[in-house]
């Protein structure tokens, strides 16, 4: 059914019609509308067989899911930002169990500075934990992913993370085509895992293991989302004939054939990307784009062909590794293998800060001159950032540094002087 | 045979007050001593001669597996129980048993028994289980979430009053002026600090949940029977059992059950039931025996006792927290005080 609803909405109703048992909920902005919608459901009976549990943690969260899933019961979660980072060590036991769980991720900022706006740092921070990691670039994909993801969880037996741009996505009200329960109930068998908790069958589950078995345990970790990478597009083609649209997917080219400069990029920015290609495309600059749908794994491969053709490739990553750059770009580089083409990176919208068509139309500029730089921060207020490094120059005790650039900004602040200073001593 | 002459008891062990098994009513007897007991965790494990933590868990859960008719999960914390039951490939639990991560084994069996409802399973039950620092610390706030919500779980905390798994250091259930290696028996205050103290079974009973016990591996059929009490009720339960550790306490590894007792006769460790936040039960100190009697045979208090530097104003002051405990819960039989 076609409506205009909430981002977060749409993805409550398609997490419900996946019909999980074992909901958690633990409230973190911009995620929080999401459990709420679920919720509500539980509570006036829409959503029926399904325990609706308020924790008091983010670890706690995940570690309800963890319990259910391994008893059996189809878990879902969500969280963002600091709640994915409190709840870290249980994302990768989850992973390292085995459980098919699923979570949302509303992407947001790391504190601090605290900043609860949209960026890709949370969900890079847990890049590795041995979770599937799919990003949504619209919101009628945000709320597909849910439905794909529950099936590549349980066919994998690996729980599955759907990155969702905070506020752009999850508080944006949109078009979204929310499918049937028999659509569903088609395309998602019920959960039935090989191996659960169980005192008819009882299991040790989670026993340590040493030297001599770990590296084979970890080795088959990754033979999981290798696996997943033939998974991946199989599931989105059944997908895609089950629904009638596309979503999900390793990866998705655009206007790539015979580009110059192809710009890669994660989530709902390919949106604004896509616009600036084609409006570039028009006045004749060479310029395409590729969205990659799949984090991890990582599809090298696939991304490697896409590229294939390119001069130069330039990431658009809206998170930061500080002290090499973009996690985006490093991993891009990966899939590089036998080309010289240069791989830039763009950070651009930390923080929730607005990626603009001006802002990219001047990145395709700067990077069809060459004049681009292997690391670029878009928008960067050159003059604020001058004037603290020349200001912490001298000083050996710079302070905050979020507090100073705030000084700077406004200068109408009272500048405080340490005691001791003030003593000359 | 009939015998009309009133039949004498003997004390098995001399100086313990045990009643041996055989003299007892057929119904009050020991899961331990029935040709066909439970057996939660099976013999071969890897847990240190005397450990306290081995024999509170194979009776406990030896008990609840009686209690629920095999029909249950356990979950379990990262710590001594966890590794020396499970080093992979070997397994000595004969129950379903699940290990996450160190601090969130409540909110894990939150989990397993909400699935277990939500699969129709509603007679499988669920134990929840972890050392002192796995309930005290870094479970803390999951335990508490648990309680709360009063799950469907029953929470048993092993308390051999320091994280001995990772060697010996120092949790908030360690009792002031105890050696450990993170509070060593050097400089003007050896040993631990005089701090408020954590009183889990009190803050279990804070959050009202329908039932709260403490027990001991001194008195097995007492903890057999708590056990199987907290078995026989719905909601959040809490047990907290007092295991002495030899490797972590610096005593003899015959002396794990008669520590366990001094603790009790002492006042140190008081044995109560306490029911929706009121103490219904209070099991009294048939001997009272001054903590220096606990004290004196462990490694962790050795310097509380040096030839001629007896440390007395410390002894004492652990002396007022016995009295306190015998005054707050009334362990001591009127008559006898």
């Amino acid at each position: 059914m076609l409506r205009q609803i909430e981002g977060s909405q749409g993805i409550a109703e398609a997490v419900a019609l996946c019909r999980p048992q074992v909901v958690c909920a633990y409230p973190i902005t911009p995620q929080t509308h999401i459990v709420e919608g679920v919720g509500a459901m539980v509570k006036d009976g829409r959503l029926t067989n399904c325990e609706f549990i308020n924790v008091e943690s983010e670890f706690a969260a995940m570690s309800v899911a963890i319990g259910a899933s391994a008893a059996g019961a189809r878990a879902y979660t969500a969280t963002a930002s600091q709640g994915l980072l409190f709840m870290a060590e249980a994302v990768y036991n989850a992973a390292g169990l085995g459980l098919p769980i699923v979570m949302t991720v509303g992407n947001r900022a790391i504190g601090a500075p605290i900043n609860i706006w949209n960026d890709h740092s949370d969900s890079m921070a847990l890049k590795d934990a041995g979770w599937i990691q799919l990003y949504a670039e619209t919101n009628q994909e945000a709320a597909d992913l849910h439905i794909i993801a529950f099936r590549l969880a349980e066919e994998l037996s690996c729980p599955v993370m759907v990155c969702v741009d905070g506020f752009i996505l999850t508080h944006a009200f949109e078009r979204i085509d929310t499918p049937t329960q028999a659509q569903v109930d088609a395309f998602l068998p019920p959960f039935s895992p090989v191996q659960m908790l169980d005192p008819d069958d009882p299991y040790s589950i989670g026993a340590m293991v040493g030297p001599e078995a770990f590296t084979e345990v970890r080795y088959l970790a990754h033979q999981k989302q290798v696996d997943a990478l033939e998974v991946i597009p199989r599931v989105a083609a059944e997908f895609q004939a089950a629904f009638g649209r596309e979503a999900g997917g390793l990866l998705r080219s655009y206007r790539v054939d015979g580009a110059e400069t192809v710009l890669v990029a994660l989530g709902s920015i390919n949106g604004t990307i896509k616009d600036v290609v084609d409006a570039e495309r028009a006045k004749g600059v060479s310029v395409g784009s590729v969205c990659i749908g799949s984090f991890r794994p990582f599809p090298l491969a696939e991304l490697h062909d896409a590229l294939a053709g390119a001069k130069r490739v330039v990431c658009i990553e809206k998170s930061l590794a500080p002290g090499l750059g973009g996690m985006l770009a490093s991993n891009v580089r990966m899939a590089m293998r036998g080309l010289t083409t240069p791989v830039l990176t763009v950070i651009a919208g930390l923080g929730g800060r607005p990626i603009t068509r001006t802002g990219l139309t001047e990145v395709i500029r700067a990077a069809g001159a060459d004049a681009l730089d292997d690391v670029t921060f878009l928008d960067l207020n050159r003059p604020a950032i001058e004037a603290q490094l020349t200001r912490s120059a001298g000083l050996r005790e710079s302070g905050p540094i979020a507090e100073n650039l705030l000084k700077a900004l406004n200068p109408g602040l009272v500048r405080r002087v340490s005691p001791r200073k003030e003593a000359g001593q | 045979m009939t015998d009309d002459t009133p039949q004498k008891v003997r004390f098995y062990q001399t100086g313990t007050h045990t009643v041996g098994n055989r003299l007892m009513d057929e119904a009050a007897r020991t899961v331990q001593a029935s040709p066909d007991r439970s057996n939660a965790i099976t013999s071969g494990h890897r847990a240190c001669q005397g450990c306290g933590e081995a024999l509170g868990a194979r009776y406990a859960l030896d008990a609840a597996m009686r209690a629920s008719g095999g029909r249950m999960v356990a979950v379990n914390a990262t710590g001594c129980l966890e590794v020396f039951t499970t080093p992979s490939p070997e397994s000595s639990w004969q129950i379903a048993w699940l290990h996450s991560v160190f601090g969130n084994a409540p909110a894990v069996a939150t989990g397993v028994a909400a699935a277990m409802r939500m699969r129709g399973k509603t007679d499988v039950r669920v134990v929840a289980q972890g050392g002192d620092g796995g309930t005290t610390d870094i479970g803390f706030g999951c335990l508490s979430g648990m309680f709360e919500r009063n799950d469907d779980v029953l929470y048993i905390c092993y308390d051999n009053e320091a994280y001995m798994n990772t060697g010996v250091q120092r949790s908030s259930a360690t009792p002031p002026a105890a050696r450990t290696a993170t509070t060593q028996a050097i400089g003007p205050h050896p040993g631990n600090i005089f701090g408020t103290g954590k009183n889990m079974p009190r803050i279990a009973m804070a959050h009202n949940i329908p039932y709260v016990a403490t027990a001991s591996v001194a008195d097995l059929h007492d903890l057999e029977a708590k056990v199987t009490r907290a078995m026989s009720i719905g909601g959040a339960r809490y047990i907290h059992i007092f295991v002495p550790c030899p490797l972590g306490w610096g005593s003899a590894s015959h002396d794990t059950v008669k520590l366990a007792r001094l603790a009790v006769e002492s006042g140190l460790f008081p044995l109560f039931e306490a029911e929706h936040g009121e103490v219904t039960a209070v099991k009294k100190i048939r001997h009272q025996v001054p903590v220096e009697d606990y004290l004196r045979p462990q490694g962790r208090f050795r310097h509380l006792f040096r030839e001629g530097h007896e440390d007395r104003p410390t002894i004492e002051a652990i002396q007022r927290m016995a009295d306190a405990n015998i005054r707050r819960y009334g362990l001591v039989e009127e008559d006898a005080a």
